[in-house]
């Protein structure tokens, strides 16, 4: 009994979920139970940060100060989602009470991803992550685009289940433990069994993440999906991916980093190569923010290849930044909307200062800072990750990260350009949608200002990574 | 040390500017009239309390001054500010051509006015924080940002050719400092510190040396730039609207030969003394090549920028002498190359705004329509050439020395450079300004108008003066200088 109390906020949100569930039948107002979702994610994060740091279940799930931040980014993630559903849902034909609901399973899943100290814990929260999105993805049932999208990502996604569940079985029957920590004790690090196994959850993990060269659904599953969900899957999944493969490889298989840290390079330099080059020649804005969210997390994972704390922190710092440059950017496209259609082509921001200012300075300013380019935020984000690759002694890493840097900065001028140099078009009426611009201004003036007062997020960084080193 | 914060004063007040001009929303002929007065007087502003600085600059003072240090990203990376004879002068001439600037776009910026003077204050922001800061992080900081509104004053406001000059510039000159990045991140790890002060006396191991020398050195290379990786700055400048060619030339270049100055042979003395006879050939085909093309070219600002380029090789000829003179000509070149360049360009500007065209051959004879603006263009153009009693002549002078001194080889090629640059630069004048008016649309030229004389004034009176009368320019120079040439030879020894 005493294990329920340290996961109230999963069970907390699993109520709500169900009652909206149920409700969401009689209420016809799609409107109150999104707000109602949104309170309840707000519930949750308040009760995350007054949570007893515990671990429970044998020990097979912790709560600590890692899963504390990575909770409340994933919980922010969502929110972010929720509120773009709101100013969006009708126009892209979703307007269905199920998706909040979605949502917070989805939610769910992740905080028992992010906390989980056990391979079963472990798929049980990566299952029902998936499954939920899955049926995100298909959201927009009279769409080609959207349904192809869901199959695509399930029938990618159970395979790669498949891969990671098969990995499972290996590092189990290998090494005669599911928990993390007893991994780590009872390890032998000459089983070839456990390589095996590793490889194989890296192949599967790796495909949640979107690294190359797993990430063949990203660009199909991010245009196909409708927007709000696009940056769904943009920011949440990512974050709770990318916490799990750390507390996975640094919790057990710490002792044999050797073994995994030249995978983790390898796929590192091919995703921050493939997407600086493949996001050059997209005509899809979504397609493009595939390819970037492609190449970042490549930049991520240096964080985690590098096996130190430093390398953590960075890994941490940089997803912080990369979340809110994301709620920025998926703010942003849904308000390229006109007459009730909305518009994704690159060129369709065409000569946009002409008619929003504002608005394209500051999204000119994101783009410059999802190149790298100080004083932005997202210059501070690579600059921790080449830190941490320099001090272990990666410096190839560091010297492929700069270079893939100069060339994607050429992608994101391009929208720069396409903006301000080319010829304007006709205005955009999304731009005074104010559920949008709550979320777009404060994230984009958080970029830009960021250089001022850097510390919070590296304290932040530095507080979450103490009780995983 | 002074109590008011008066360098984050300077690098802020522009910034403060912006919110200003956010706040002006309309879009009529005059709201953008008054959008351009208030950048003006904000820059202005900016320029009268810059020269607050040489009154309070303690000239027998040769470290840093008017310091300010606060914690800024973590133990090592702070925000440190301060200056010295080699800064203070350029910190003075960006915040005296930044309001020129604006002035000389107040007819030629027709649309996005708004945008244009906002780009113009940012850039002013990042160039002065280059100059002033005393801390790696902090300088890359600036320095790279200062791509964000070049590269938008080139795109939007730009030629014909805009696009692919701009792209150029920015990609080229991110290459070339992204390596510097991961040099200063080295530095940062293994002196855990990037504090330029306590780094100026750190003697890093001679083959360190080497690998952070290229990597510094590909950056500055690129933005000063040096041959062989010039070619970015003529599209640069011929795509560029008439301000920001100006602001290119009269600052942008200089901040790369600030960083040799104060980064390259303060830092790597050992690698900057192994390096140098490589230095010194690339300036040479620097000035010669570079001197050569300008000959052959048809487009007035393109003559320009490739004439930067062989002044520029002539400043890293002096610096990498190592000796007091050399260095104080590299300074002196520079601020000298700041205003002529910037004048010159001016120049351009000027019948271009008038013709709509930099081609050479559709002028001839304009001394007769247009006296004053051929008196103020010769100046620029003597000056560039380096004729004694102009500022052009002292840096150039200075140079030669040194390098006669270090190498005649070297010192005799790079006279030539200086033959070369008259017939350039007087063959242009003659094109230009003599010969009969005989071509039909060039009966409409009008004189300068009071604008623009109000705009070539304080640039003809700074080219003679310091022609003239160097010393003051050189007393607030020389303590520090010798501080830097007296470290490296500890350095060395």
């Amino acid at each position: 009994m005493q294990s329920l109390v340290y996961i109230l906020p999963e069970i907390f949100l699993f109520i709500v979920a169900t009652v909206l569930l149920v409700t969401g039948l009689f209420l016809k107002n799609i409107k109150l139970i999104n707000l109602l979702a949104i309170f309840s994610l707000l519930v949750a994060v308040f009760l995350i940060l007054n949570q007893p740091f515990q671990s429970a279940f044998l020990n097979s799930f912790v709560v600590d100060e890692f899963s504390l931040v990575l909770k409340v980014m994933i919980l922010i993630g969502s929110i972010a989602s929720l509120i773009m559903f709101v100013s969006s849902k009708e126009d892209l034909n979703i307007n269905i009470y199920e998706f909040p609901i979605l949502i917070i399973f989805s939610t769910i899943g992740m905080m028992v991803m992010v906390s989980a100290n056990d391979l079963l814990a472990m798929f049980i929260g990566l299952e029902l992550q998936s499954l939920s999105l899955y049926v995100l993805a298909a959201l927009n049932r009279n769409s080609l685009l959207s349904s192809e999208a869901g199959i695509k990502y399930f029938i990618l996604g159970a395979l790669s289940s498949g891969l990671l569940l098969f990995g499972i079985s290996y590092i189990y029957g290998f090494s005669g433990n599911t928990n993390f920590n007893l991994i780590a004790v009872n390890i032998n690090p000459e089983s070839l069994g456990l390589i095996i196994g590793i490889v194989f959850v890296l192949a599967g993990l790796a495909f949640k993440v979107s690294a190359v060269p797993f990430h063949m659904w990203t660009p199909d599953v991010y245009q196909g999906a409708p927007t709000p969900i696009t940056g769904f899957f943009a920011l949440a999944p990512k974050i709770a991916a990318m916490g799990l493969l750390v507390r996975f490889l640094f919790n057990s298989f710490g002792e044999i980093y050797i073994d995994w840290q030249q995978i983790i390079f390898f796929i590192s330099i091919a995703s921050m190569m493939l997407a600086a080059f493949a996001a050059i020649a997209q005509t899809n804005l979504k397609r493009l923010m595939a390819y970037s969210s492609i190449g970042h997390i490549g930049y991520a994972l240096i964080g985690v290849a590098c096996f130190t704390d430093e390398g953590l922190r960075s890994l941490l710092i940089y997803l912080m930044i990369y979340l809110i440059m994301n709620i920025a950017v998926f703010a942003f496209l849904l308000s390229l909307k006109r007459n009730d259609g909305y518009f994704e082509s690159i060129s369709d921001l065409s000569g946009m200062h002409k008619n929003h200012p504002l608005r394209t300075m500051l999204i000119a300013l994101i783009m410059f800072s999802l190149a790298g380019i100080p004083p932005l935020a997202g210059f501070f984000g690579k600059f921790y990750i080449f830190v941490a690759a320099i001090e272990s002694q990666m410096l190839f890493l560091a010297i492929i990260g700069v270079i893939a840097s100069v060339i994607s900065a050429f992608y994101y001028l391009r929208i720069v350009k396409i903006m301000y140099f080319d010829e304007p078009k006709e205005e955009f009426d999304g731009s005074s949608i104010k559920s949008l611009n709550l979320l777009y201004y404060p994230s984009s003036i958080l970029i830009i200002i960021f250089f001022i007062y850097p510390s919070p997020v590296i304290n932040i960084s530095e507080y979450a990574i103490q009780s995983i080193i | 040390m002074s109590e008011i914060p008066i360098l984050s004063i300077l690098i802020f007040i522009p910034v403060v500017g912006i919110f200003f001009m956010l706040l002006i929303r309309n879009n009529d002929d005059q709201s953008s009239q008054n959008l351009k007065h208030t950048a003006l007087w904000i820059t202005f502003l900016n320029f009268i309390i810059s020269l607050s600085l040489l009154f309070s600059f303690d000239l027998n003072n040769p470290d840093f001054q008017f310091v300010e240090k606060y914690a800024w990203i973590e133990s090592g990376i702070s925000y440190h500010l301060g200056i010295d004879g080699v800064s203070i002068l350029f910190v003075i001439l960006t915040t005296m051509l930044v309001p020129i600037c604006i002035l000389a776009s107040y007819e030629s910026i027709k649309f996005s006015v708004k945008e244009y003077l906002i780009s113009f204050l940012a850039l002013e922001t990042f160039m002065i924080g280059v100059f002033c800061s005393l801390d790696l992080v902090l300088f890359y900081l600036f320095f790279e940002g200062g791509l964000i509104p070049m590269f938008l004053i080139i795109g939007i406001w730009g030629g014909e050719r805009r696009v692919y000059s701009t792209f150029k510039f920015f990609l080229y000159t991110l290459a070339g400092s992204v390596f510097m990045l991961l040099a200063i991140i080295y530095i940062f790890i293994s002196t855990g510190t990037t504090d330029v002060e306590t780094l100026l006396v750190y003697n890093f191991t001679t083959n360190e040396q080497l690998i952070l020398w290229i990597a510094f050195f590909t950056s500055f290379m690129v933005k000063i730039p040096m041959w062989p990786f010039h070619t970015w700055l003529p599209d640069a400048h011929v795509e560029a609207p008439t301000a920001g060619s100006v602001i290119l030339a009269g600052v942008l270049l200089k901040m790369a030969g600030y960083g040799f100055i104060r980064f390259s042979i303060g830092f790597f003395p050992d690698a900057s003394e192994f390096f140098a006879p490589f230095i010194f050939s690339l300036s040479v085909i620097a000035i010669i090549v570079t001197s050569l093309i300008a000959l052959v070219q048809e487009d007035m600002k393109k003559l320009i920028a490739y004439s930067s380029v062989a002044h520029m090789g002539f400043v890293t000829l002096g610096i990498f002498t190592f000796t007091v003179q050399g260095i104080e000509g590299g300074i002196i070149q520079m601020i000298s190359h700041g205003i002529v360049s910037a004048a010159l360009f001016l120049c351009v500007g000027v019948v271009y705004d008038r013709l709509h065209t930099r081609e050479i051959a559709r002028y001839g004879g304009l001394v007769s329509k247009m006296p004053f603006y051929s008196f103020s263009f010769m100046i620029f153009i003597l000056a560039s050439l380096g004729l004694p009693g102009t500022s052009g002549f002292v840096g150039e002078f200075l140079v030669l020395l040194s390098i006669f001194t270090v190498n005649t080889y070297f010192a005799i090629f790079a006279t030539t450079g200086v033959v070369l640059a008259a017939t350039y630069s007087l063959w242009l004048y003659r094109r230009i300004i003599f010969g009969a008016l005989i071509k039909d649309d060039l009966s409409e030229m009008f004189d300068l108008t009071r604008r623009e004389i109000i705009i070539f004034l304080p640039l003809i009176i700074l080219t003679v003066f310091i022609g003239l009368y160097p010393k003051p320019i050189i007393n607030i120079i020389e303590p520090s200088t010798e501080k830097i040439v007296n470290q490296i030879k500890m350095k060395l020894d």
